[in-house]
């Protein structure tokens, strides 16, 4: 085929039954692959809403049909399966270069299902397929278990794996690939840890065909003109990495500080990309077929001396002006004992800083955290609750399950900022409207990489929208949240979307795949995708209800001060209009016309 | 015909495969980084990369083992050049470069190796951070040189 392989693997981890099937043509044209064609995998195939961690589960590896082709930042693949954090679909993209490997071995998707009895790895060396003894590298840290495992295949296997946490089915616990990229929200690490699954491990030496070779050479050259031309993606990204927002956001009066009581941290510009750039930083680093290269090869040094990559943006302010840090030393070392132990580090700082709140409150002490005195600020406590969670020791067995079950364990979940259980990032949504509707209406709960309005609110791209309206708001999220559904689809980066729009997003896919799409064709197949996982969603129980944002932003507490003071988020008010945007009725229920015009009335779930 | 010699610059390296993909696209017809005539080879330490491929030797040691005339020096095109049909596919060439700059592919079952494009070479081409370099032999060192000479000239505005 081209662009896709036209192969799928099926492994069941209970018998050790491997299998190669043939894709299924239609889905695959009708939702993509990564993110879409796995979440219809997953639907079609557990059909039942089953516990994250029984053996009904499956969790599925899915690359899209740029992925490993020589597309603009197509080095894309998504891990799909129920999220245990928030009960949603769950599905977390990543790049580096594992995905281009499972494509070059052959596979569009890998779906896992079952459970074993003892720790094993999958290796997939192109058509030599084994499950295999992970019993070494059990316990290990996702760094040191990638290099044991490249030294038990291949020098130049990928390996996707997960660290402690995981192992430990830590609600906050991520998959960790290439030793630095991370399918990092959901908690899916610990589907991992539950299935006893280490690690995947791929070597592929075959490639990626595409239909027509002079127009998709066509195709790129122009995507690459468009993403030089644009200051974000050929400037600031590549300099400064993502953390080059942290002064944008707070000279915008929205850097979510001290768990989102304010949204100004005075001293963020000593955890900023620039400070980064300038003191700690070796190189920054592409992921595969990247022309932007916002990665950060970094280090941290004195007490908190260490290599890694990042932080990026969610990262930094997470163990930064979340926390009242503006150590960057303490906050890199936070970052690498995430990526080293397997967490998601935005839910991991947003935890730390809604137990510093408890602590500030009263509610927890001293006896409570192990003898830490958790205090807004205190750089050494944060590394240490990072550490304690990281390891699932002391008080961080309770931190490694994210800020949701902090609150309720302490009867407080007012401290938890966070939609549907999963922890909101770094932009208040008080300060700026359609994030905040955004994260409220987010599929896998709470974030920022479902439908970044950031872009016009703050950024200007495509155009500049002023943060605090609210009335063409939902509209824009509504288009934000399908063109990412149709991106993340099709194997390749969000951040391409600051210079591309779905016309040459769509001329990349055509090309490769042979399917005559177009931009209006892929935006539908975004909306597609979307109104799929929404269903699935309420066939778990979500509804209007959960499509909200804590109290403390939609009027509990406005903005103490700084350039948004008095502001609160007005999601309640943006809700009906976004529902009615979508098709939806009153209920947030996609109506029986919206899912005929969308091919979704055969109905999957 | 001006004489170009392919440099490589492994500190504006990134490791994104550009050069991978391209040159397996060109050759093979398809995006296939196992089969490309020049290589990424990432390190861990600092996060460096370096693109590895022929070095176009004046006195290449692959030439000297090959025994039926199929690799040759083309000093018109200042490369060492190729000749597929009459590759035996004894892999002496491989064994014989101390660089791993030749390699064997299985499909062809013939050697390979860099050809630099027939003087339009793709990995320079689509390269985003300029880490490839495709420049007239008689100054490709004069970037170097001049980027050099910009912090002398720095340095000794300092001092004055």
């Amino acid at each position: 085929m081209n662009g896709w392989t036209g192969t799928v693997l099926r492994v069941n981890l209970s018998d050790g039954g491997i299998k190669r099937e043939p894709l299924d043509t239609v889905a695959a044209r009708d939702y993509l692959g990564c993110r879409g064609l796995g979440t219809y995998y997953y639907i079609k195939e557990v059909r039942e809403i089953v516990d994250p961690f029984s053996e009904a589960n499956k969790i599925i590896f899915a690359t899209g049909p740029l992925t490993g082709a020589m597309g603009t930042s197509t080095g894309r693949f998504q891990v799909v399966t129920r999220s245990p954090l928030t009960g949603t679909i769950g599905a977390a993209n990543s790049g580096g270069y594992f995905g281009p490997e499972l494509k070059y071995a052959g596979y569009d998707l890998i779906i896992l299902e079952g459970k074993s009895k003892k720790p094993v790895y999958l290796y997939i060396n192109n058509g030599d397929v084994e499950l295999r003894d992970a019993s070494a590298v059990w316990g290990l840290d996702t760094h040191s278990a990638t290099d044991a495992l490249t030294a038990e295949t291949d020098p130049d296997a990928k390996v996707t794996c997960i660290g402690p946490a995981g192992e430990r089915l830590a609600l906050l616990a991520n998959l960790i690939n290439d030793k630095h990229r991370a399918p990092g929200r959901g908690g899916l690490g610990a589907v991992m840890g539950s299935k006893k699954l280490k690690a995947v491990v791929a070597r592929g030496t075959r490639g990626v065909k595409v239909a027509d070779k002079d127009a998709f050479l066509k195709a790129v050259k122009e995507s690459r003109e468009l993403l030089s031309a644009n200051g974000v993606t050929s400037g600031g990204l590549p300099a400064y990495g993502t953390n080059v927002l942290v002064n944008i956001l707070n000279q915008t009066g929205a850097l979510p500080t001290r768990n989102f009581h304010e949204g100004y941290f005075p001293t963020a510009d000593k955890v900023g990309g620039e400070t980064l750039a300038a003191e700690r930083m070796f190189r920054n680093k592409g992921c595969a077929s990247c022309v932007i290269n916002c990665g950060r090869v970094s280090w941290s040094q004195g007490k908190y001396a260490a290599t890694g990559e990042g932080p990026e943006y969610e990262s930094a302010w997470a163990f930064g002006p979340d926390c009242c840090v503006d150590d960057l030393d303490a906050v890199n070392k936070a970052n690498f004992i995430c990526n080293e132990y397997g967490l998601d580090t935005i839910g991991m700082g947003s935890t730390i800083a809604a137990a510093m709140d408890l602590y500030e409150m009263g509610v927890i002490d001293k006896e409570t955290t192990g003898g830490a005195e958790l205090r807004f600020g205190d750089a050494d406590v944060m590394v240490s609750m990072v550490e304690a969670a990281a390891k699932g020791t002391g008080f961080g067995e309770i931190l490694q399950h994210g800020s949701y079950r902090l609150g309720e364990k302490f009867g407080h979940t007012e401290v938890s900022m966070t939609s549907k259980k999963q922890e909101m990032p770094a932009y208040d949504p008080r300060g700026i409207q359609g994030i905040g509707l955004n994260y409220a209406t987010s599929n896998r709960g709470a974030c920022h990489v479902r439908g970044y309005t950031i872009s016009p609110e703050v950024l200007g791209l495509p155009e500049k929208l002023d943060p605090e309206s609210t009335a063409e708001k939902p509209a824009w999220v509504k288009a934000f949240q399908d063109l990412t559904a149709a991106v993340d689809s099709a194997g390749m980066c969000l951040f391409t979307t600051f210079a591309l729009g779905a016309v040459p997003i769509a001329a990349q896919l055509a090309a490769a795949t042979g399917v005559p799409y177009t931009g209006d064709e892929i935006v539908k197949i975004g909306e597609r995708v979307w109104n799929m996982e929404r269903l699935y969603n309420i066939k778990a129980g979500f509804s209007k209800k959960d499509d909200a944002l804590p109290e403390r932003m939609t009027g509990g507490e406005p903005v103490p001060g700084g350039p948004m003071q008095g502001r609160i988020s007005h999601v309640p008010q943006m809700l009906d209009v976004y529902y009615e945007a979508r098709g939806w009725d009153a209920d947030g229920v996609p109506s029986q016309a919206k899912l005929k015009e969308l091919g979704l009335e055969e109905k999957l779930i | 015909m001006v004489k170009r010699v392919l440099m490589v610059y492994p500190e504006k390296c990134t490791g994104c495969g550009s050069c991978e993909l391209a040159c397996s696209f060109t050759h093979e017809g398809e995006f296939r980084p196992s089969v490309s005539r020049i290589g990424v080879f990432r390190f861990d330490e600092g996060g460096s990369n370096v693109p590895m491929t022929c070095f176009q030797c004046e006195e290449p040691a692959c030439l000297k083992v090959c025994k039926t005339g199929a690799l040759w020096r083309d000093e018109e095109k200042d490369i060492v050049a190729f000749n597929e049909s009459k590759c035996i596919g004894c892999r002496m060439c491989v064994m014989a470069c101390p660089f791993g700059n030749i390699s064997y592919n299985r499909t062809a079952k013939k050697a390979s190796k860099c050809d630099q494009c027939d003087g339009l070479p793709q990995c320079v081409e689509f390269c985003p951070n300029k880490a490839l370099d495709y420049l007239p032999a008689d100054t490709e060192n004069w970037n170097k040189k001049r980027a050099f000479t910009d912090k002398m000239r720095r340095a000794l505005a300092e001092v004055k």
